[in-house]
């Protein structure tokens, strides 16, 4: 067993210098991650693994992977016809591909917050009660509900009016409101889709606080566009890039001030003073 | 410039441009004409209809067994029948068509079974009432034994409707936006739990719509039904007891019209104007109500 | 963080990431029923083509299919009997050329000025309204086309000796008018698709609006018009009430729109009323005819669609 792995690993080119695996426990384990969309291939042999209680960011351009591999920690994915995916993603040492897990038992761990808010046309109330209810909380929901919203820095500005439609808010109280509902079902990480691209600077600056403030209880995974963002938030930080063909690959991966002052690859250096091109 | 001599251009249309675009601007009242032709043949139709039959229509119309003596004749039966069809039809049809909906829309594979599935259904569509009919008649009627009854008569509507209500609830599903989905299923919530709370609910003013125009074809469906053998004079009200009525024999309000178009006698003519009036106004009214629903929820997502 | 804390490595938290089939026992349930219900559709299928072609090669067993397809007599309710299906594919060819030469040319003009003259308000307001024509349920056009197109126009205005009181012409008017919204509204979808700049185009060589509409659009948008018109014609061969009611029921070879025919879809209902033993082979001539009908409307239907997609494929 150890011989094959140490030839396998032998074959492979060295970049081990290219990522720094984080120290303590971790959340995820990547092993090896292809994926693909029908016959186009999205990611290829990605492995890393993602620390407990800290925030990671998955930066790059257009087009590298970086959503699709957010998508792949909580089998977000499944829900695309014709996509496979190789290798394994071990959340907790337990692969979450593995024939008898269910996508539904992941997703009630593993939340996620989506690029543009997407409340449910329902009361603010009901928006954050739903993924309770379907987790079968049976307990206080004013009280679930209050203290997800307080979670979220959202109480003080809705706790009058809970009736309110969670689309008749702004677009920064709809994205805490989309907060809120997945923190509701009490997830272990959540997983944030470029949650300030549709958002103005005020906005974004209370959910990277609100980011800061959550990772005291639960791990964050966070794809942005935005290399400040990245900067301000995130423990450690993932640059990924479409190499041949489009696949998506990771590039360089390590703690957040490290690989901005002193990226070790070149294309890194390119992206993050923002030579790309 | 100044004092430069500007040869005045005259733009105005002159000889063929003229000609062409007096023509142009001379279709667009042809166009407008022939456009309301259908509807001008409607509404002069529909005013003599009225004329013909609006003083026909009392309390003893409405309450009235068929008779042979026109002015006795009333809808009394075909009312009754006709509610007792449409309901039934409606009981049946719309569980399984919403049902296949969900499943092509929401479960189904992507697969070649989808595919012929949605083939079919559409083909179903424009399949003609009366094979419906002879349908009906050898597989409810004679093979099922059930006789020209209430359900055989349901069931075979139930058939018929079955695939436009598929596709109008089809449409009213796609129109749900996938981060709907994404967000249920982000918070754990299963498929079903995610249709059933978040999809079917915002689907539900377009599902309905489509409903509605389904059993108003329904309602005004007569082909299939006299197929099955629905022709027979009915003089009695159906029982309240389902079991009971289901069995029964019956007539519709089409049928009734129908029945009454084919004689010769100018009293039955007037019958038959004063039931299309009361049709008329049942399935405008059926359209009218799907129309409001489609406008007022019409969601800007 | 409790219920759902996770442990590292530990089995029992593997435990509950598993799928538990008594978990979602009620979603198994659901999704069997909702496949149960899609399978009605298939059965529904099934159905027509087993009792149509079951009772159809019964038919065959007492009539020769030289009979059926090469004589030119339908006559299956006197004696001597017949089965020449010609005279009632004629009736059935009859109306739908008749109404088609009066529904084309209406439906054109009407989705060339909605699509290309209307303003939005008219356009708001001309739609529902031709659309609402769809929703009249046929036997009422049966009772116009009886009652008022031959007994009030076309027998005063050409004389009853000319215009008996089932004729062909009556019948295809209301066809006319129960197929224009199908004609128009599908037409003018087509033309609506046509791309802008195909128009613009045209009017930058000063071409005026019914040159643009006549030759850049109609053009461009024809295989949908073409697609609206085929599955008009399977509407009007479908069709019974109006042509049982309006049409009559003697069958003739003719397309001559003064006479009075039968349809196929006109005899079925002749039979249906007359309450046909079954065995018989009035009863099973029904099916015979049916299998004709059910397949005459499945070509047009399926060459309809299969025009449909090609030209989505062209814009998307």
């Amino acid at each position: 067993m150890t011989n094959t792995l140490a030839s396998e690993r032998a074959e492979q080119p060295p970049r081990s210098h290219l990522i720094i695996e984080p120290e303590g426990p971790s959340v995820f384990g990547l092993e090896n991650v292809s994926f693909w969309y029908g016959r186009k291939q999205a990611l290829g042999d990605i492995s890393m693994k993602i620390p407990v209680k800290r925030v990671t960011a998955l930066i790059g351009p257009s087009g590298c992977g970086k959503t699709t591999l957010l998508r792949c920690l909580n089998r977000m994915n499944d829900l695309i016809p014709g996509v496979r995916l190789e290798g394994s993603v071990n959340y907790h040492e337990h692969n979450i591909y593995a024939k008898d897990i269910d996508p539904v038992e992941v997703r009630r761990r593993i939340g996620m917050v989506f690029q543009k808010p997407n409340p449910f046309p329902k009361s603010i109330f009901e928006n954050v009660a739903f993924g309770a209810r379907v987790n079968g909380y049976k307990g206080d929901m004013r009280e679930r509900v209050e203290k997800s919203l307080r979670q979220a820095a959202l109480w003080d500005e809705v706790s009058d009016d809970l009736k309110k439609s969670g689309l008749a808010l702004s677009g920064g109280q709809q994205q805490r409101l989309c907060i809120a509902r997945a923190l509701a079902v009490q997830p272990d990480v959540i997983l944030m889709d470029e949650p300030c691209s549709a958002l103005d600077p005020i906005a974004t600056l209370k959910i990277e606080d609100l980011i800061r403030d959550l990772v005291k209880e639960l791990t964050i995974v966070i794809v942005t566009h935005n290399m400040q963002q990245a900067a301000r938030v995130s423990d450690y930080t993932a640059f990924m890039l479409a190499g041949v063909q489009g696949v998506g690959q990771l590039i360089e991966y390590g703690p957040t001030r490290e690989l901005f002052t002193n990226p070790r690859d070149q294309r890194t250096e390119d992206y993050i003073t923002g030579r790309f091109g | 410039m100044q004092g430069e001599h500007i040869e005045p251009v005259d733009l105005r249309a002159t000889g063929a441009v003229a000609r062409r675009q007096a023509f142009s601007r001379l279709s667009r009242y042809l166009l407008l004409a022939m456009s309301l032709l259908g509807v001008a043949t409607l509404v002069v139709l529909g005013y003599i209809t009225i004329d013909d039959g609006a003083g026909r229509i009392d309390l003893d119309f409405l309450t009235n067994y068929p008779s042979r003596f026109a002015d006795q004749a009333g809808l009394r039966s075909s009312a009754l029948g006709t509610i007792w069809i449409l309901g039934t039809t409606i009981v049946l049809a719309i569980p399984v068509a919403v049902g296949t909906a969900i499943w092509i829309e929401e479960f189904a594979p992507k697969n070649a079974l989808l595919t012929f599935v949605k083939l079919n259904i559409a083909n179903l569509a424009g399949v003609p009432s009366i094979i419906y009919g002879i349908l009906g008649l050898a597989m409810f009627v004679r093979f099922a034994d059930l006789g020209p009854s209430i359900l055989a008569g349901a069931l075979t509507l139930t058939l018929m409707i079955i695939p436009m209500t598929v596709i109008a609830s089809q449409e009213a599903i796609k129109q749900v936006p996938p981060s709907l989905r994404e967000g249920s299923l982000a918070v754990g919530a299963t498929q079903w739990q995610t249709v059933w709370s978040h999809v079917l609910p915002s689907a539900l003013p377009g599902i309905i719509t489509g409903v509605i125009l389904s059993i108003s074809r329904a309602a005004g469906e007569t082909a299939a039904l006299i197929m099955i053998g629905a022709f027979s004079f009915i003089a009695f009200d159906h029982s309240l007891n389902p079991a009971e009525a289901l069995q029964d024999d019956f007539t519709t309000i089409p049928i009734q019209i129908y029945n009454w178009t084919i004689r010769p006698q100018e009293a039955f003519r007037q019958n038959a104007a004063a039931a299309i009036i009361l049709l008329m106004i049942a399935v405008f009214t059926l359209n009218l109500t799907a129309a409001v629903i489609r406008e007022r929820f019409r969601r800007t997502y | 963080m409790t219920a759902l804390s996770p442990g590292a490595g530990d089995p029992e938290f593997r435990k509950s990431l598993r799928k538990r089939p008594l978990n979602h026992w009620n979603e198994t349930i659901i999704k069997a029923a909702l496949v149960a219900c899609a399978f009605v559709t298939l059965a529904t299928t099934a159905l027509i083509i087993f009792v149509l072609f079951s009772e159809t090669i019964s038919f065959f067993r007492d009539v020769s299919f030289a009979d059926f397809f090469l004589d030119t007599e339908w006559q299956p309710l006197q004696k001597p009997v017949s089965f020449g299906i010609w005279e009632l594919v004629a009736g059935t060819l009859n109306v739908v050329l008749w109404s088609l030469l009066i529904a084309v040319p209406i439906g054109m003009a009407t989705a060339i000025y909605l699509s290309e003259f209307a303003n939005p308000r008219t356009r708001r307001v001309l739609k529902p309204v031709l659309e609402a024509l769809a929703g009249v349920p046929t036997v009422v056009y049966a009772f116009f086309a009886l009652s008022f197109i031959t007994q009030d126009l076309l027998q005063p205005g050409l004389g009853k000796g000319t215009v008996p009181i089932f004729n062909s012409l009556s019948a295809s008017v209301m066809l006319a008018v129960m197929i224009l919204p199908t004609i128009a509204s599908l037409s003018e979808d087509a033309m609506s698709n046509v791309p802008r700049d195909l128009r613009e185009a045209a009017y930058g060589l000063g071409s005026t609006r019914i040159e643009v509409s006549l030759r850049v659009v109609v053009p461009a948008a024809l295989s949908g018009i073409m697609a609206s018109i085929l599955l008009g014609i399977a509407r009007v061969i479908g069709e019974t009430m109006i042509v049982a009611i309006a049409a009559g029921s003697t069958p003739n070879l003719t397309l001559d729109p003064l006479a009075s025919i039968q349809t196929m879809t006109g005899y079925m209902l002749q039979v249906g009323l007359g309450d046909a033993a079954r065995g018989t082979v009035d009863y099973r001539s029904l099916f015979a005819v049916g299998t004709m009908l059910f397949l005459m409307t499945l070509l047009f239907n399926i060459a309809s669609q299969l025009i449909i997609g090609r030209y989505r494929e062209q814009y998307e």
